[in-house]
């Protein structure tokens, strides 16, 4: 299938659009959330949530014998439920560090999970198979029932996000000024550690459980580089993470053997990558383009502080001197030389240049700017 | 026991102590989500090597996947270095794309060689023994036994070698620094024996049990324990008793022994977590419930002090004065009874002599902000702690 075709297929194949569909919301659902939990430093509990669901799936079915989605999917709620609380009970009341609860949490849980369901495998049976499209994820499974389970948490998440707007901002920026204003940080803090595990849940069935914490992360990395304002960033992270899903779609469609869930992934990762480059106040390019003409503003005024200096003692300071001397002096170049020339600071005769009256001027100024900084 | 059975355990132990050296270095330094990210960014790694050298068990192989582990680390510093993100997100933005990589490499041109996600995400090692090394048609043993043990020795070399130098940029990387030992050396020293040992070992056990074996028994043993060398004798053995004892539950309930094994890492951390003497769940809890009573009784023996009037000292006016719940109170006063600070006449309270110089002394501690000193005092007052 070529791009051409599946433009023109996605709006007429059911699969097709449904897949397009459930991995836009999913995507936008997961930015949305994910600038959160990339604000509150807690990038990687994402990753920790998402395998710590794994035994919750095994287990709703070992329990319910039915392979129905909202059935597992209840299950992986409660199990990263679980391991979200264990991690909060181990960083609280030990010293184990927050890293360590995290990889412990993650991998136990995922060991767990995979002895259940290598378990589950070798039961007699036969209604197990298909359990392990969690593991990495087959969005070619989505049907229009998940799509619109996905669509009513979104709704119900920016529902909650616009109610608790103002409380979900202090709480991220200054927890302790939440705090002294009365409000009950700790329910606002569950309230949204709940909803990220909700999204992760809800991603498991596309993305799966090993890839699902860049589905969190990289759409609100991305938005972040581009604004300082948390509604933009949200805003931003739900559209990139909506258009992160449609084109890893399209591009794993287009093509024989590529599965979904690493596409989308990668597809993330080419936008954050883009704004760590591009972005205009953060990104590197402009980053560097700015300090390369800092340093040339620095060098250029430093030359006509040099000058000003050789001059300033002589009685008449539009007294011509030799250009030989300025080569003492490590900031001279020609082409700096050329920028005073051109901005009127300095006039050169053959071999002598003296200072212009705009150029006394502007040492002098500058010359008493550094000592008001002073 | 068969001859089979002996040489999964004796991989699993291995594998087990070999992990458990640089994961309890890699807890200490507060970089155990590292090794979750090295675990699976050496995908790529793995897969480009098996396309040379179809072989799993090649060094060749283990030396590229090794490579593509620092490659991570150093991605990772290099991305936090540009201010841009956070350590952590750095971390989660690095290892989904590499792993995204290898899973689309394994998808697009090893679908049909024997080279699946799920047995680099959970190795089998049921199946090691079968892969046998041979020698001049002599049987050595199983492949993955020699490549685990040679990570094993050098790993253990390495530790006996530079352990003071490890020991000391764990703990105070500024003195090690003045000292001249190079941190970035330790530092890319540790990661890439942490590296080499993760894919040493995923062949036999799975990248995620490489991250539970390395985590779960150090965390464990930190809980009980604040000298380093006792520290990774006891992870060394948290280890090899899970890797045991969850082959056998594999055994029994026939299925994936990784995960069998990281199910048995979980519950003796669970156990050391709720059970470790003073660190554990229990002992915190009782602990802080101990100092809040004794802040309490702190508290209500002050009181007493600064009223001399009887209508101050009744016991039911402290239920409505000082605002405790009945229950509260009644333990306060016990405790204060007990370690006789007050005497209780016709429900009026009173300071004995030995609660009137306990009192004279926290005031002055109090008034002189030295109030931890009475954590000190409290040792020579009291006959029962809270």
């Amino acid at each position: 299938m070529d791009i051409l075709e599946y433009s023109r297929l996605v709006f007429s194949d059911y699969t097709l659009r449904t897949i397009t569909l459930g991995t836009a919301v999913l995507g936008g659902v997961t930015g949305m959330l994910g600038s959160f939990a990339v604000l509150r430093k807690q990038s990687l509990l994402g990753d920790a949530i998402s395998h710590a669901a794994l035994p919750g799936i095994a287990l709703a079915f070992l329990i319910t014998g039915s392979k129905d989605t909202n059935v597992l999917l209840i299950g992986a709620l409660l199990s990263g439920l679980i391991g979200t609380f264990w991690i909060r009970g181990i960083t609280t009341k030990t010293h184990l560090k927050s890293d360590t609860a995290l990889g412990l949490v993650l991998s136990v849980f995922f060991g767990f999970g995979m002895l259940l369901l290598t378990f589950i495998q070798k039961q007699p049976n036969a209604n197990q198979a298909g359990l392990d499209k969690y593991l990495f994820g087959q969005a070619a499974t989505l049907v229009e029932s998940d799509v619109w389970l996905m669509s009513v948490v979104t709704g119900l998440c920016l529902l909650v996000l616009l109610l608790f707007w103002k409380e979900f901002k202090i709480l991220l920026f200054d927890k302790d000024y939440a705090h002294t204003l009365g409000f009950n940080t700790k329910f606002i803090d569950v309230l949204i550690t709940s909803f990220i595990v909700l999204a992760i849940v809800l991603g498991l069935q596309t993305v799966g459980v090993v890839l699902m914490s860049a589905m969190l992360l990289a759409p609100a990395a991305a938005a972040r580089q581009w604004t300082n304002s948390l509604g933009v960033m949200v805003l931003l992270a739900a559209i990139l993470g909506a258009s992160a899903g449609v084109f890893g779609t399209a591009i794993s469609s287009t093509q024989n053997n590529l599965s979904t869930g690493p596409v989308i992934v990668l597809v993330a990762s080419v936008f954050v990558l883009f704004s760590f480059i591009f972005s205009p106040k953060r990104g590197l390019l402009f980053r560097q383009i700015r300090l390369i003409k800092n340093r040339n503003d620095l060098e250029f005024q430093k030359t006509l502080t040099f000058m000003y200096h050789i001059v300033e003692d002589h009685e008449d300071v539009f007294h011509p001197h030799a250009i030989k001397i300025l080569n003492n002096f490590q900031g001279y170049s020609r082409k700096g030389l050329r920028q005073l020339i051109s901005k009127n600071y300095v006039t050169v005769n053959g071999e002598m240049w003296n200072l212009t009256p705009e150029g006394v001027e502007a040492a002098t100024n500058m010359y008493n700017q550094n000592l008001k900084d002073d | 026991m068969t001859s089979a059975q002996i040489e999964i355990q004796l991989i699993a132990s291995l594998v087990a102590v070999a992990c458990a050296i640089p994961g309890t270095f890699l807890v200490l330094r507060k970089m155990a989500m590292i090794s979750d990210a090295i675990s699976h960014s050496i995908l790529p790694g793995i897969v480009v090597g098996f396309f040379i050298t179809q072989d799993l068990n090649s060094p060749l192989l283990i030396l590229l996947a090794a490579l593509t582990g620092v490659l991570t680390v150093v991605l990772v510093e290099k991305i936090q270095q540009t201010k841009l993100v956070k350590e952590d997100t750095a971390i989660g933005l690095v290892f989904p794309a590499l792993f995204s990589i290898g899973v689309i490499m394994i998808a697009k041109y090893a679908n049909d060689v024997h080279l699946d996600i799920d047995a680099v995400l959970l190795g089998e090692l049921a199946f090691t023994p079968f892969d046998r090394l041979f020698y001049n048609g002599t049987d050595l043993g199983p492949k993955s036994l020699w490549v685990i043990g040679t990570i094993l020795l050098v790993t253990l070399a390495l530790l006996f070698a530079f352990y003071k130098e490890l020991k000391m940029s764990t703990f105070d990387a500024g003195l090690a620094t003045s000292l001249g030992f190079s941190p970035a050396i330790i530092h890319y020293g540790l990661m890439s024996v942490a590296s080499i040992t993760t894919v040493g070992a995923f062949d036999a056990v799975g990248a995620i049990l490489v991250v539970a074996l390395m985590i779960a028994p150090a965390a464990a043993a930190y809980l009980l324990t604040t000298n380093l060398t006792k520290m990774i004798v006891l992870a060394c053995f948290f280890g090899v008793f899970s890797a045991i004892a969850g082959y056998w539950f594999a055994n029994y309930l026939d299925a994936s022994i990784a995960g069998s094994i990281a199910t048995m890492l979980g519950l003796v951390f669970l156990v050391v977590y709720l059970f470790a003497p003073s660190k554990g769940l229990i002992a915190v809890l009782y602990r802080e419930r101990q100092q809040r009573i004794e802040v309490s009784l702190i508290t209500f023996i002050l009181h007493l002090k600064n009223h001399n009037e009887t209508r101050e000292r009744h016991v039911n006016h402290l239920n409505e004065h000082i605002n405790w719940q009945k229950v509260r109170s009644k333990t306060v006063l016990n405790l204060a009874v007990k370690n006789n600070f007050v005497t209780i006449d016709n429900n009026i309270v009173s300071l004995t002599e030995k609660g009137n110089e306990f009192t004279t002394k926290a005031i002055n501690y109090i008034v002189t902000n030295e109030d931890a000193q009475i954590e000190d005092m409290k040792k020579d007052f009291f006959l029962f702690r809270g």
